[in-house]
């Protein structure tokens, strides 16, 4: 009997699915448009890659979504929950209100309920005064009265001590009477009140949404005859996260997309540590895999216009795809960053429209072929040789530095090219690359993304802040993780595969004690 | 005299930061707190030196301790009054205006949230003109003005007032507090009368700093390289721009040390720089030779958008100008340099201006 594995992922334009086979082999792949509703369009990859492959859908273990629901609602203001948001830390914080950074659209659409109560605690982990329990439930009830559909909850220093959330969430429940979904932040966010705040609202308020979504395609997988799988979404840091910890912490699917799309660029070479390079139409999409997990951003990332700070994978976008406009400029040539995107097989040169474009150059280079029969390269034969040479210099020279900034060392690195733009790179060039030690262009490189979503492991994570004057630093270290390793256990790992993936220190600037942030990340094969 | 709005303390937050060399704090919370405080209050007035009687007294506002902890536990807003009215009391009358006693980083954008809740002016001047790591290293300190009678409050509504017998014990003594605190204090300190502040201060600090953040506001707008428009401004030097290729760190007692290792680009291609920082960027090396020090303000600002990045966020890869601009010259006397010149950051280095050194090392 097979055990198989189905991963789903939603891009902008395609929705992918792949199958599986215990041994990560791929039994097959489908891609179908993305439909405006996401959910359609999953169905239908579901159900075509079903239907073509053949398998037996008893032999499918597990499912892993990677989906744009929740990015979409924040990003189009629509669907969204309204939200009671209760922050603890009263009298600190009292300077900058919750929902103080979220545009204006954006506050009105989760509506503007907040309430500061007293509590929370100090960097470390005194009180900054005992949690006001009846604060939390006036407001609580105030919340409910005036219709509030989700609560998110953040407290003064809860990466450091989560206990005035914890007991703050006991409190709603038991004033709500009926289950309203609580978010607390401690569970998605980092130090930063602000950016862990907003986290939490956001996720608070597309709760409902991924509810939704992961019902309808629950009932799809029954009705598909998956009865045994169990189903998993895919998370920003490229690891998974049951249907239930999703349900409660849909904010974590974001950014995953690009994640899988990595991951799955490295599965597919084998390889642990490489930059990946992901040309689509418009943009080319630069990450770095470290020890197989994506490397994740160290400053402040905007979702929908907040300023958040959960962990997202450290992207670089520059504007440079397969259809990116190629312009003479004073004798020299620029590229981009305007692209005809999917306009390209209309208005293309090769396709007998009037705007030069970067696979226009690559065609009359003459080491891109394109199999679509109303592209002729002919029609391209007429541009000057030396326009050429610029424009193909320039193309690669902007890849080059994408890719440098994106290293963390002078070393030279495997690059992984992936993406259907990824012919605007000449293949003479692969083993010419400033600070690349070869080009891997993989076989089934179009389904890195639904393919990263097969593959992705599990994680626990632990940010928290440590006194060296009381433990070593070492000790602490050890502490830190042993939590985390404790945590991805929890989240379903193997115990035997779980290995620490990060670790990051960071000193507190200004301040005797040496206090030190300790973050540090644990990941392992899902235990099926 | 002028009003400070919204705007203006957008730009001022952006020049804080290049002020701050690196360190000082991200002066995102302040700036929150600022706008907030003027949207309420209505905006802040901003006088000359010269406006304040030579008898008035003006007191200056700032935050303590680390910005990991102001950026989580952000201020009540108003802990400060009560200790601000405390010393008053001490001194037998109402102090005119605050100001900041730091330019660079958070402290630029503190003390206007103070003096829009406070109804009160902000003096335009420092005791800086950039930012340092502890009391002591203003200024005011150099002409004899005492730190104390000073005030810390918390956010619980402590506030202790220290009398100490010099400016060193006060470092010391109101760091420890900070601790206690739980990591972050608002400050009023180096109370002076309208004589003292005209000879002790570093004069137009704060719209310096708003004209640079408005400096490269507009040269984006208009397309115009920022980094030279920002040079033209501050009389400052192209020292590098380079990639950074290496970053190490370390931490000795609160302080963040390390060393930022960059490699040319375009016309520096081939050349070497190298950066010493402790919070802020005290020493820069070009090929082996020392081409800026502290006092001097040494800044890396991303190639592009001539944005400044912070100690911090130094990180492999990022493409960077890096600057310099000369201190003020209050900073450049024997005595000054006791106090914040390379020896006092343990740097085996004599202190020779940004002016000469960049002659003799480019030409």
């Amino acid at each position: 009997m097979m055990s198989l594995r189905i991963g789903i992922d939603v891009g902008g334009t395609h929705t992918d699915a792949v199958i599986l086979d215990e041994k990560n082999r791929l039994v097959y792949a489908v891609k179908t448009p993305t439909t405006p509703d996401v959910t359609l369009g999953i169905l239908n990859a579901l159900n075509g890659v079903l239907r073509g492959s053949g398998v037996d859908p008893e032999d499918v273990e597990a499912a892993m979504l990677g989906t744009t629901h929740c990015t979409n609602a924040i990003v189009e203001r629509k669907r969204l929950a309204k939200v009671g948001v209760i922050r603890i830390g009263k009298p600190a914080t009292l300077a900058v209100k919750p929902l103080r950074t979220f545009p204006a659209d954006l506050r009105r659409a989760v509506g503007e309920i907040w309430t500061i109560v007293a509590g929370g605690h100090e960097y470390d982990g005194r009180e900054i005064t005992p949690l006001n329990e009846e604060e939390i439930r006036r407001a609580a009830g105030k919340m409910r009265d005036e219709g509030c559909e989700a609560i998110a909850i953040c407290s003064v220093f809860s990466p450091v001590s989560p206990d005035h959330e914890k007991r703050a969430a006991e409190i709603v429940e038991e004033e709500f009477g009926r289950k309203a979904p609580i978010t607390l932040s401690y569970e998605i966010g980092s130090i930063g009140l602000l950016e862990r705040e907003n986290a939490a609202v956001l996720n608070a308020a597309v709760v409902k949404v991924a509810e939704a979504a992961i019902n309808a395609f629950e009932k799809a997988m029954r009705e598909a005859g998956l009865h045994k799988a169990k189903l998993f979404l895919t998370q920003n840091d490229g690891t998974l996260m049951s249907a239930d910890y999703a349900r409660k912490y849909p904010i974590r699917t974001v950014a995953s997309g690009p994640t899988n799309s990595i991951r799955g660029a490295a599965f597919l070479t084998q390889l642990n540590d490489c930059v990946v390079v992901d040309i689509g139409g418009t943009t080319t999409l630069v990450g770095v895999l470290v020890r197989g997990f994506p490397r994740e951003s160290a400053v402040a990332v905007e979702i929908g216009g907040v300023r958040t700070n959960f962990r997202m994978p450290d992207l670089i976008a520059v504007g440079c795809g397969g259809g990116t406009l190629v312009r003479r400029y004073d004798g020299d040539v620029e590229i981009g960053p305007q692209s005809l995107g999917y306009e390209l097989v209309n208005r293309g040169l090769a396709w007998g429209g009037d705007t030069l474009t970067t696979t226009d150059i690559a065609l009359a280079a003459g080491y891109a072929k394109i199999d679509d029969p109303r592209c002729d390269p002919a029609r391209v034969k007429h541009l000057d040789g030396s326009l050429i040479a610029k424009a193909v210099a320039k193309i690669v020279n902007t890849v080059e530095n994408a890719v440098d900034r994106m290293k963390t060392s002078a070393e030279p690195v495997p690059m992984v090219l992936v993406g259907g733009g990824g012919i605007i790179i000449p293949p003479s060039h692969y083993d010419k690359l400033k600070g690349v030690s070869k080009v891997i262009r993989p076989e089934h490189f179009q389904y890195a993304n639904a393919i990263g979503a097969a593959i992705a492991q599990v994680s626990g994570e632990v940010d928290r802040i440590f006194m060296l004057d009381r433990i070593s630093r070492e000790e602490a270290l050890k502490t830190a993780k042993e939590m985390a390793i404790r945590e991805a256990i929890n989240a379903g790992a193997k115990p035997d595969t779980v290995q620490v993936v990060e670790v990051d220190e960071i000193p507190l600037a200004y301040l005797p004690g040496n206090a030190i942030r300790i973050r540090v990340k644990a990941a392992g094969s899902l235990a099926i | 005299m002028r009003l400070l709005d919204e705007q203006s303390i957008e730009d001022i937050a952006v020049g804080a930061t290049i002020l701050g060399t690196g360190g000082g704090g991200d002066p995102y919370i302040g700036k929150l707190m600022a706008i907030d405080a003027v949207l309420e209050h209505g905006p802040v007035k901003l006088i000359e030196p010269c406006d304040v009687d030579d008898d008035a007294l003006v007191i200056p506002v700032a935050m303590m301790g680390a910005p990991t902890v102001l950026v989580e536990k952000i201020p009540r807003g108003d802990e400060i009054f009560e200790a601000f009215g405390a010393l008053e009391r001490r001194f037998g009358r109402k102090a005119v205006a605050t100001m900041s006693i730091e330019a660079g980083g958070v402290n630029s954008t503190i003390p206007l949230a103070v003096a829009a809740r406070l109804g009160m002016p902000v003096v335009d001047c420092d005791g800086m003109g950039r930012a340092f790591p502890e009391i002591q290293m203003v200024v005011p300190h150099l002409y004899g003005v005492k730190a104390t009678p000073m005030a810390m409050a918390d956010e619980k509504g402590n506030f202790v007032m220290l009398e100490t017998i010099d400016n060193f014990w006060t470092e010391k003594i109101s760091r420890a507090v900070t601790v206690v605190m739980g990591g972050s204090a608002i400050i009023a300190l180096y109370a002076m009368t309208g004589k003292q502040l005209k000879e002790a201060t570093v004069y137009g600090s704060l719209t310096l700093a708003e004209t640079i953040g408005r400096t490269l506001r507009e040269a984006k707008q208009a397309k115009k390289n920022p980094v030279k428009e920002l040079l033209k401004l501050v009389r400052g030097y192209e020292l590098f721009r380079g990639k950074i290729i290496d970053v190490v760190r370390r931490t000795v007692a609160g302080f963040a040390r390390g060393e930022a290792r960059f490699e040319g680009i375009d016309d520096y291609a081939g050349h070497e720089l190298i950066i010493q920082f402790q919070n802020e960027n005290l020493v820069a090396i070009k090929d082996g030779r020392i081409i800026a020090t502290v006092p001097d303000l040494i800044t890396v600002l991303e190639i592009e958008t001539g944005l400044p990045i912070t100690t911090e966020g130094l990180r492999y890869g990022y493409r960077v100008t890096v600057i310099g601009i000369p201190c003020n010259p209050k900073w450049r006397t024997p005595k000054a340099l006791e106090v914040v010149g390379p020896r006092y950051f343990g740097y085996d280095i004599d202190y020779v201006p940004i002016e000469e050194r960049v002659k003799e090392v480019i030409g």
